[in-house]
């Protein structure tokens, strides 16, 4: 059994007076894909955004129970919450890059770590674009405004610059939600590839995106985990009703 | 683009190539046993017929999950949907070469009814026709899957033959000579079996490559 | 049937109003330029702009109030930029919600609302008064900077809300401080829409009067300042002081200097929209 990244116990987590997850304890191990299914409003953004405490951003939010990275609960107090969000990169569910060149949307993230060598930041740039699949349809123009990319350039760009400060976890919020089917396949691909080195989570309302590229699923609903397991035996034989009827569209 | 889906199929390919292999051997194992009335080879063939089950239960699962997993489209698709009903018929093939060496267990210690001759013909087109089906899968060749399919009147008219002579020129005449006749009647059968699974694969492997319905449609191959 | 066609008729009565409304205000507009125009375009000369005020209509020029108004612009600019932009800022980025966060907000806001007559009288007894600063060109950038500072502030918070929080997201995930976040993505995503609200607060400023006169700016200055605590006056008092005039001269001096401060504003404004154009061509979302 590989080490798990996260250990997570009795989890909750509050918009103001309203709960959104009522106690989830599940394991995140490494070196694999992990998708987060369920439908709409049943918790699986919430959770993924408080891995990396991204979701502080948003008023009135409260995590509570056992979130431990690595064996560190990142909700204590002495967690340094810039460093923790450099050691778990995240993509977003719209393409987000800066509104400045290919280039400094990967330099900016470096030197905000400190990195002022300019030779240094070309080679990661260099390097993080080849890693997301992008450095061959950008090479020549790295001073192009990123906003002039499209949707699936934008996003492959969003992840080069994630790579770019080598995390130690990814986190994808629904990736290619906003993406066209050969965007979509070719970022999947590049998660495939990514998993070699990297532990990832993945929420997605896609099924079947999870049951593509994942290799553990776990099935949200209202808040709560209702099964979690190999994605071959969630999608082929779920132990739990609720999950086939969700898995084969006869939710509700 | 690269595909992950493609090293999945390629692995897919190879379990099935792996059990092909494992089937011929079955197919040869069995005619050795016929051929000598080796009870020793006899009984192995059938202990081994073991792995070749699993293996077809290992694929299936595992094209189950490609079609879960992938969502596979089109000639993906048609490969994997292809590669579970060959797995079948291979195992079948491989069932049948089991029953023929239960036969050499029936026939062993009994002098032979008469020297075989249409019997190894029959053999022959039998381990021919498996082996080209299983080449015509792994090269994703239509051609050579239609020459399997145009022999298969071929292994009837043996058959047809064997069976003929055997009823009119032994059993009519001798009832007695009954026990040592119906185990080669059932071989000749057992061997046009095999023929006729192997023509199923050969036209599985027609669709899968060409997207081609020929299966009950003989005149499609012209 | 019937109803369509009354709703079409409606449809065409409405945008009939509207052209309407648009062509009354646009004539009276243009009437009240060729008005001015008419009568002032004849004095407008070089002379005109380095001449001081004086007792003969055909030597008075507006040297004086251009400079005065130069003056007063920069100091209230020294002063507006940084306190607005920075309570702006402040207010958008950093702050807390909470109650506090809340009143402040809703001051800010009425405060914008203000009458400016109001703001004259506050710099009239805090700094004419109670700071002893006298009339001077300090005092007046000071009560303009007060004027302006609301508009400032909200206008900035404006600006900053209109960067998308996913830019923001995307900062922070990458493990970026508030502060890079803010000095290095929000900042300069807001930069345009920053400057064109403090360009047309400024452009506010420029035609005020009332606060002016109320501390006490003078009407007639015939040199020019020399540094803060010197006495100044500005464009529109100057217009305002020729127009109280009898002397049909002076009518003319008053409509050159509405052109030039007219001019002035409209430089001012077009350039607002000119850096809200090229900073939208640049950044889209």
């Amino acid at each position: 059994m590989q080490n798990p990244t996260f250990e997570i116990k009795a989890m909750r987590a509050s918009y103001g007076a309203k709960e959104v997850l009522k106690g989830i304890d599940i394991n995140i191990l490494s070196n694999s894909v992990t998708a987060i299914i369920g439908p709409s409003g049943c918790g699986k953004s919430t959770f993924i955004r408080s891995l990396n405490r991204i979701n502080d951003l948003i008023p009135n939010f409260h995590a509570s129970g056992d979130i431990l990275y690595r064996g560190e609960d990142i909700y204590s107090g002495d967690v340094d919450v810039v460093d923790l969000r450099r050691r778990i990169g995240m993509v977003f569910q719209k393409p987000n890059p800066f509104p400045k060149s290919i280039y400094d949307n990967i330099a900016y993230v470096l030197r905000v770590h400190g990195f002022d060598m300019r030779e240094m930041i070309d080679e990661i740039v260099e390097k993080s674009l080849r890693k997301a699949a992008l450095w061959d349809e950008v090479k020549d123009n790295l001073k192009q405004n990123a906003l002039t990319l499209s949707g699936g350039q934008q996003q492959r760009l969003c992840i080069a610059r994630t790579l770019a400060i080598e995390p130690e976890v990814l986190l994808f919020d629904e990736p290619c939600s906003a993406l066209d089917p050969i965007s979509t396949a070719k970022v999947e691909e590049l998660i495939h590839q990514l998993k070699q080195n990297y532990t990832i989570v993945i929420v997605t309302h896609n099924m079947q995106q999870a049951a593509r590229v994942s290799d553990h699923s776990a099935f949200f609903l209202m808040g709560e985990l209702i099964e979690f397991g190999k994605t071959q035996d969630i999608f082929t034989k779920p132990v739990d009703a609720r999950t086939e009827a969700y898995i084969t569209g006869r939710f509700g | 683009m690269k595909r992950h889906l493609d090293q999945e199929l390629a692995g897919l390919k190879e379990e099935l190539l792996k059990m092909g292999i494992l089937v011929e051997n079955a197919i040869f194992e069995s005619i050795k046993a016929l051929k000598g009335l080796d009870k020793e080879i006899a009984v192995k063939a059938i202990n081994d017929d073991r792995i070749i089950d699993d293996m077809e239960n290992k694929i299936d699962e595992k094209c189950i999950d490609l079609l879960a997993l992938q969502q596979p489209m089109a000639v993906d698709l048609r490969f994997i949907t292809m590669s579970m009903k060959i797995s079948t018929d291979l195992e079948r093939i491989a069932d049948l070469a089991i029953d023929i060496a239960r036969r050499v267990l029936e026939l062993t210690g009994k002098p032979l009814l008469k020297p075989l001759i249409d019997i190894p013909k029959l053999t022959d087109l039998a381990k021919q026709m498996t082996k080209d089906a299983i080449n015509a899968f792994v090269n994703q060749d239509p051609d050579l899957a239609g020459k399997v399919i145009l022999l298969d009147r071929e292994a009837d008219r043996l058959r047809d033959i064997i069976q003929k002579e055997l009823m009119e020129d032994f059993i009519a005449k001798d009832p007695s000579a009954t026990p040592r006749a119906v185990p080669l009647l059932l071989i000749a059968r057992h061997l046009e079996r095999i023929c006729d699974h192997a023509t199923n694969i050969a036209e599985d492997v027609i669709y899968m490559v060409k997207a081609d319905v020929v299966k009950h449609h003989p005149e499609k191959l012209k | 049937m019937n109803r369509k066609s009354r709703n079409k008729r409606l449809d065409k009565g409405f945008s009939i109003l509207g052209i309407a409304s648009i062509a009354f205000g646009l004539i009276v507009l243009l009437v009240l330029i060729i008005d001015v125009f008419l009568d002032g375009s004849a004095r407008l000369s070089w002379s005109f702009f380095t001449s001081f005020p004086s007792r003969k209509p055909e030597l008075a020029g507006i040297l004086s109030a251009w400079v005065g108004t130069v003056w007063i612009m920069a100091i209230t600019a020294l002063i507006a930029l940084p306190l607005g932009i920075g309570a702006g800022i402040y207010l958008e980025e950093y702050a807390g919600k909470n109650r506090l966060t809340d009143f402040i907000e809703i001051n800010i806001a009425n405060l914008a609302g203000v009458p400016s007559v109001i703001y004259g009288l506050l710099g009239l007894g805090l700094f004419v008064r109670y700071f002893n600063l006298d009339r001077s060109i300090l005092a007046g950038g000071l009560t303009l900077a007060l004027l302006i500072l609301p508009v400032i502030i909200l206008s900035t918070r404006e600006a900053l809300r209109a960067v998308p929080f996913s830019i923001r997201e995307a900062s922070y995930a990458s493990g970026a401080t508030r502060w890079q976040t803010v000095r290095y993505q929000v900042i300069p995503a807001a930069f345009g829409s920053i400057m064109t609200g403090v360009i047309l607060a400024m452009s506010r400023a420029v035609g005020e009067t009332a606060p002016l006169i109320t501390i006490g700016a003078l009407t007639y200055i015939a040199f020019l300042p020399q540094g803060l605590s010197d006495p100044f006056t500005v464009l529109p008092i100057q217009i305002f002081n020729w127009v109280s005039r009898p002397q049909k001269g002076f009518f003319a001096n008053a409509a050159a200097g509405i052109i030039v401060l007219l001019g002035l504003t409209l430089i001012m404004n077009a350039a607002a929209i000119l850096l809200r154009h090229h900073y939208q061509k640049k950044i889209r979302w």
